[in-house]
């Protein structure tokens, strides 16, 4: 601890001019411009960075990328702080500041690790078989110690300081992955002239291929990956994107990249993360492989890593894993990092090759090297706490029994290689199993397919399954010029990179190391390092039945850790594959899901926040709402006043003082939110006529008509005032709510059904600003403000007019819904809030005061007029409402009318509407139920009943409601019970009446 | 069977876990069964168990053409509750409730039933009244529910950001014995039951043909043979219209997929299950730890068990809302299943046109909470040949009378 392990050379990614000072659980330490914090905490010699999710062993970093399922921080403080950071994929920063997870007290010391030492009595799911007794246990004392003992990282409190957007992209061809297949695919794609969108999820171009030392055209890979990087940059119909991950393939070539653009550099001012929302033609993904682990005892132990991150620590970064690495492995490629360790400076005692033999140019390379070599040997057990101390090997063919004990540091292994198949898997490409290779690859002839049936998705180099740099090269080539192909273009004869075949010796499948291990070794086997499912857990699945292997991921949880499996999946299905004596491809995978890696939340919601969220619709009087204390209440996506409040008034007192005053004086509604629809054509009428359940093509021009509108089910879904404009127009009002409903509702049936009627619509709900002028006082106002002529005789009631009032150009509706004298003007939105303005001050003399959305509603419910939502809930027919006579009699069809001939609807016993009076004059609380005799067969109380408006109505001064009751228009006068809620509360009474509470006979608004 | 119990893994643990019988039989099918049950969900194996339970009926097979419980039973969000607003679903989800709450006593199999309290938000006036008169509802149906102001909201769910600029919270029906359990292990726990009780739960068995004679059920082909049978029960969410083909009959069914997500596990931070139905999107965290988010289906009909992205959009971005903090947490999985829509999003339980032959279907994107219920409701039907009161309203026959159960009234459509 404290010593450096940074190596004196290399480290081809590090900028050693440039220290980077950061903080791990409250340490001081310092890496390097380039490094990542993986690579720096290693540079510091810190192994141990956290603790598994079950018994909380101690782990250290396994791997170098987005495989990586132990090294993971919680990192930054307050509105940028982040859990489960996954370190070896955090590039390093000034100030970084990350702290290990899932401990207590610390990482060093923790009480968690009890768990371990009881491992074996909770081997997979044990839960499933206990804590069972007693019964209220489970809730107060099992459940809340298992999530506290799981979860990870801790959660965020503070709101996120940073900011997130989407970017929508279209292109021919997507290419993810900028290692050298992804980069030769490019070439080759763009040079048919295709617009090409590059993408590599670390901020390095070239993926594997220097760490590894390959040799390209001639030259090291990294001088070939700059020209290459160099060359398409130069070239328009290209785009290139580091930091930019393929997360996600979905149907007809959409994907999602999510680019971390700022994650290096917090607050820089910079969105934080931005996603790519893609549509391509054709997708290549040149995603490259993750190396396996092999399954040994002790092979969890901080310092076991794969050896391939055990040459990318040296040869990117520069750091040593440890003085003394042991190699393990069951292929050739272990074998360059033993070579790489030996050149570094570093001793390798053993390569431990699991292979009967060992005999490739590799091998030969590492022996000239001095490498003693031990073909047909395996680690029996690797000795360490928190560290790895030493390993005692054994004959990979036998049952483990300890030849020697061998001191190190690090072992280093590789188990074969898998190449990246997720994002080819996502939208439905299926897998083949590799014999040689030991891996699925992606079967070409089962390629997800688009719109047109035909694959959509080509893979490249290693995530096709190649191994060898001259195969990926090639394969990458045929696969840039196959999607180009595909996408509509000619590829050009190419002059793709090559490089030289390499001998291979064949690796061998290892899923057991040694071979007869014994269950007591087979328990410390770790498949899944996060979730802690070890071998013998996949046995125990497998035993118990759970076979499939989605019952055996879903029994011991491996392979569901935030990793999703990427190191543990195929060694855990050849496990689960041995235990039920069947072959890996009968066994098959689990479903590849998107995300790649996990994406940020705040990706997904983007720009869409706060005031953003959803768009807000403001008429154009909002600012007047606004400047005159309007509570404002959510319909839809428009706010609307819900009542404007005085000083010192309550919203209660606000709403009684606007329906006296409406009553009395002069009340003015901003209604411009109330749906507008034109409906044109010479079928107009006929389509209307289906549409509403009255007659609507035999409404004279200049004249009004209230409408319904049913479902096909025959259940109230709209209502409103139609106007006939002119021979082939009506005007269509509809609910706030339902405007942009009710348009579309029109539009399906025109384009669905009467595809072949002469009929447009058009939504001109924010054309018009619409104004309500109410009261005993209206005419006054309008004959003050001058112009056409308001007059009962000039514009009765239920016709409108076009003309001048106060010199704006108007049409007037003598529509009411609130029981009095009321015209509804329309003027051009933009003349809305001038025209407001001026009826305002003209309205001063008259009392006037403007109402909201509350008022309104006790205006109507004082008429007994029902209001969409309230008396309507979708199980509602007109009939129930006692609107029979706005149903047309006279036509042979309408929407929903042969609906309402079913037995149900037209069944005698259906609750109807009525008023209610309560006793008392009290307030009936809204939803309440009136309660019938006895309780039904499934022991619920039976209900005649329930409440659909309640008000207390200030006109009245008492509690009135609407409601539906059983046979309730041949019961008024009777009286009936509500039970309130809360203990001990009474029942309310209230008497069955007439829903017309205020001027029954109509006479205030037709004047 | 052995049963399950600490003492159990103990004695197990002594020698290193060899002894564990398997959980359920892997049987060979017989030529013939009382009742064969279509469909290894939860459903299925609910209605296999009460069958057995309730009924006595044990010479039952459960077919399954993939792995038990590896539909809708495995992908759901685990939500469990009962505050409905009518009546016949407020009686089959409270019936489906209560047998949650001693189910791993009755099974021996801990299915985690965890009563945590769920909660949902009013966030519009109108949202408001809806719930309070699904409380008054629940009040006289048994149902133990409670309009509680944004206050308590806020206490219980101390992560909830309830003044959002744009629809603050203004209360919430909250469900204190509502909750969640563990999805798999439901469907296992019955499975390892009905395989005790003798019954045959046979995977990896493909239903390819109803067989029937002068129109009554006589069996089924399988991709292992010819099955017969007194009386079959389909219960195949996801594919129901296409069984009910098989059987010769349609149903008022549209499928499409649900979309659900899930984010790197944390440590707790949430209690209880909060749904937020005016921005679409709700939210719990499992035991490990992981916040699992849902959301709406997606617009068009569909049998592909994908995730498509629009939804999960629109649900974390109102889940962001609802909850800042989960801005900074990252999505790990997605995944859809499949779901039967009916025409008023209540299920079907019901008698079909061709004799002795049961369907149970429909319950759109809240079948996990109904499984119990479901099963048990679902038994009586199958063995008596006629609904009980918990199925009675569910019946085909409501579509034709036009008697619809429509929960949307109140609920929304979120589950």
């Amino acid at each position: 601890m404290g010593m450096s392990t940074r190596l004196a050379t290399g480290g081809r990614l590090l900028n050693r001019a440039r220290a980077v000072e950061f903080n791990f659980n409250g340490k001081r330490l310092t890496g390097y411009e380039g490094d990542t914090l993986a690579s720096a905490l290693l540079a510091n010699n810190q192994v141990l960075v956290g603790r598994s999710f079950k018994y909380h062993r101690p782990r250290g970093i396994v791997a170098s990328g987005a495989e990586e399922p132990n090294a993971l921080v919680n990192l930054g403080k307050g509105g940028r702080f982040e859990p489960n950071q996954r370190a070896t994929t955090t590039e390093l920063f000034e100030g970084l500041s990350a702290t290990s997870q899932n401990h207590w007290p610390s990482l060093e010391y923790d009480v968690g690790v009890l768990n371990n030492y009881v491992a074996r009595l909770l081997p997979a799911g044990f839960y499933y078989k206990t804590f069972m007794a007693p019964r209220a246990a489970w809730k107060h004392v099992f459940e809340p110690i298992i999530r506290q003992s799981a979860g990870l990282g801790k959660a965020p409190k503070d709101r996120d300081a940073d900011r997130y957007e989407h970017f929508h992209a279209h292109v021919d061809i997507l290419i993810v992955g900028g290692g050298i297949a992804g980069l030769q695919a490019a070439r080759t794609a763009a040079a048919s002239g295709a617009r090409v969108l590059l993408v590599e999820q670390t901020a390095n171009w070239g993926g594997r291929a220097p760490a590894d030392g390959s040799v390209v055209d001639g030259i090291a890979a990294e001088e070939w990956i700059t020209k290459a990087v160099e060359d398409l940059e130069k070239m328009d119909n290209v785009h290139l994107r580091t930091r930019c991950m393929g997360a996600g393939v979905y149907d007809h070539g959409y994907a999602l990249a999510y680019e971390r653009v700022a994650d290096h550099l917090p607050a820089n001012g910079q969105p934080r993360h931005r996603l790519w929302r893609i549509r391509a033609r054709q997708i290549v993904t040149a995603t490259g492989a993750i190396e396996r682990p092999l399954s040994f005892a002790g092979n969890d132990i901080p310092g076991v890593m794969l050896a391939s991150a055990v040459r990318d620590y040296v040869a990117n970064f520069g750091v040593s894993p440890g003085d003394r690495t042991v190699v393990v492995t069951n292929n050739d490629d272990a074998y360059r990092t033993a070579i790489a360790l030996k050149e570094a400076g570093l001793d390798v005692p053993a390569i431990l090759d699991a292979r009967p033999e060992a005999t490739g140019p590799l091998a030969r390379r590492a022996r000239d090297l001095g490498i003693r070599v031990e073909p047909g040997k395996g680690i029996a057990k690797v000795i360490g706490g928190k560290r790895v101390t030493s390993v005692k090997i054994c004959a990979q063919s036998g049952e483990g029994a300890a030849l020697e004990e061998i001191p190190c540091e690090a072992v280093a292994m590789s188990g074969g290689w898998s190449p990246v198949v997720h994002l080819w898997s996502h939208c439905g490409g299926k897998l083949t199993w590799d014999e040689t290779n030991a891996h699925f690859r992606p079967d070409p002839d089962r390629a997800p397919t688009n719109q047109d049936g035909e694959g959509f998705v080509k893979t490249a180099g290693a995530a096709s399954g190649e191994v060898s740099t001259a195969n990926c090269l090639k394969d990458a080539d045929a696969a840039g010029r196959a999607a180009a192909k595909a996408a509509g273009f000619k590829p050009e004869p190419g002059d793709a990179a090559t490089a030289e075949a390499e001998e291979v010796q064949p690796m061998l499948p290892v899923w057991v190391m040694p071979q007869g291990a014994g269950i007591a070794k087979r328990m410390k086997m770790w498949l899944d390092y996060q979730n802690d499912v070890k071998v013998s857990d996949v046995q125990l699945a497998a035993r118990e039945g759970f076979e499939s292997v989605e019952h055996a991921k879903r029994y011991t949880t491996l392979g569901m850790a935030t990793d999703q499996g990427k190191l543990s999946n195929i060694n855990g299905l050849a496990v689960l594959s041995q235990s039920l004596n069947s072959e890996i491809p009968k066994v098959g995978t689990t479903t590849f899901r998107p995300p790649y890696t996990p994406i940020s939340m705040g990706s997904i919601g983007g720009e869409a926040r706060g005031e953003l969220f959803q768009p807000v619709r403001q008429t154009p009087i909002h600012d007047w709402h606004q400047a005159n204390g309007a509570y404002f209440e959510p319909v839809g996506h428009w706010r609307r006043p819900y009542c404007y409040r005085r000083d010192g008034e309550s919203t209660e007192q606000a709403v009684q003082r606007e329906v006296k005053n409406t009553r009395q004086a002069l009340g003015l509604l901003d209604a411009s939110t109330l749906g507008k629809i034109i409906v044109r054509g010479p079928d107009a009428g006929r389509f209307l006529d289906m549409l509403y359940t009255n007659m609507m093509s035999n409404l004279a021009v200049g004249k009004c008509r209230y409408g319904l509108m049913c479902s096909e089910n025959g259940f109230l879904i709209d209502d409103g005032v139609v106007a006939r404009l002119d021979d082939d127009t009506w005007l269509c009002h509809t609910t706030t709510g339902g405007a942009d409903r009710i348009h579309g509702w029109m539009e399906d049936w025109l384009q669905c059904e009467w595809w072949d009627w002469q009929v447009y619509t058009a939504n001109v709900t924010e054309q018009f600003a619409q104004i309500a002028v109410v009261g005993p006082n209206a005419r006054k106002l309008l004959e003050k403000l001058g112009g056409m002529d308001v007059s009962k005789e000039a514009l009765p009631f239920m016709q409108w007019a076009d003309g001048t009032i106060g010199g704006f150009s108007t049409r007037v509706f003598r529509i009411s819904f609130s029981g009095e004298l009321s015209y509804e003007i329309a003027v051009p939105a933009g003349q809305g809030r001038a025209f407001w303005d001026a009826l305002v001050a003209g309205g001063e003399e008259f009392g006037l005061m403007a109402y909201g959305t509350e008022c309104l509603h006790i205006l109507r419910a004082e008429k007994g007029f029902i209001m969409i939502g309230d008396e309507t809930d979708g199980t509602i027919i007109p009939q129930d409402l006692g609107l029979d006579w706005a149903i047309s009699k006279k036509k042979d069809d309408y929407l929903g009318k042969r609906a309402q001939a079913r037995s149900h609807m037209t069944d005698p016993n259906r609750w109807k509407l009525v008023g209610l009076e309560t006793l008392d004059g009290a307030v009936i609380p809204d939803g309440a139920y009136a309660v019938g005799e006895g309780r039904n067969a499934n022991g619920q109380r039976n209900t005649i009943g329930r409440i659909t408006s309640s008000y207390y109505s200030p006109t009245l001064d008492r509690g009135i409601a609407m409601g539906l009751v059983d046979h309730g228009p041949n019961r008024m006068g009777e009286v009936i019970e509500f039970p309130t809620l809360g203990a001990g509360s009474q029942p309310i009474r209230a008497r069955i009446v007439d829903p017309v509470f205020y001027d029954k006979a109509g006479e205030k608004q037709n004047v | 069977m052995k049963r399950y119990s600490a003492f159990a893994i103990a004695r197990e643990a002594a020698r290193y876990h060899t002894g564990w019988e398997r959980a359920w039989r892997s049987p060979e099918p017989k030529t013939h069964y009382d009742v064969i049950i279509i469909g290894a969900g939860g459903h299925g194996l609910a209605t296999a168990y009460y069958l057995g339970k309730n009924h006595g009926i044990r010479n039952v097979a459960i077919i399954e053409k993939g792995w038990l419980g590896g539909g809708n039973t495995g992908r759901n969000t685990t939500i469990i509750r009962s505050n409905y607003l009518q009546d016949p679903s407020a009686a089959i989800y409270e019936k489906s409730r209560s047998l949650y709450e001693t189910l791993s006593q009755d099974l021996n199999y801990n299915i985690m039933f965890s009563p945590r309290g769920l909660i949902m938000l009013a966030q519009t006036h109108h949202e408001v009244r809806g719930y309070q008169r699904t409380a008054y509802a629940n009040a006289l149906q048994g149902v133990k529910t409670e309009f509680i102001s944004p206050a308590r909201v806020k206490q219980l769910v101390p992560i909830m950001d309830i003044s959002g600029p744009r629809y603050p919270v203004l209360g919430g029906l909250y469900q204190a014995r509502g909750g969640t359990a563990r999805h798999d292990a439901v469907a296992w726990g019955y499975a390892r039951a009905c395989s005790d009780m003798g019954m045959d739960v046979l995977q990896k068995t493909e239903v390819t043909a109803v067989r029937s004679e002068g129109g009554t059920v006589t069996g089924v082909e399988t991709s292992r043979g010819i099955i017969g049978c007194k009386k079959l029960s389909i219960v195949v969410a996801g594919h129901s219209g296409h069984v009910a083909e098989m059987a010769g009959f349609r149903l008022p069914i549209e499928s499409v997929a649900l979309q659900a997500l899930v984010s790197e596990p944390i440590k707790p931070c949430m209690d209880v299950v909060v749904m937020a139905n005016t921005v679409h999107g709700y939210m719990s965290q499992s035991d490990k730890g992981e916040m699992v988010i849902g959301g709406g289906t997606d617009g068009y009909n569909n049998y592909t068990q994908r995730g498509s992205f629009h939804h999960i959009e629109e649900t974390v971005r109102a889940l962001i809302e609802t909850f800042p903090m989960i801005s900074r947490l990252k999505m790990l999985r997605q995944w859809g299943g499949i779901v039967d829509i009916t025409g008023d999003r209540s299920p079907i339980l019901s008698k079909t046109p061709l004799g002795n032959c049961f369907i149970n279907a429909g319950w759109g994107t809240g079948g996990f909470k109904a499984i119990p219920g479901s099963g048990w409701a679902m038994a009586e039907l199958v063995a008596k040949g006629e609904p009980g009161p918990l199925a009675a309203a569910f019946g085909l026959d409501r579509f034709r009378e036009g008697r619809f159960i429509d929960e949307s009234v109140a609920a929304g459509v979120a589950h």
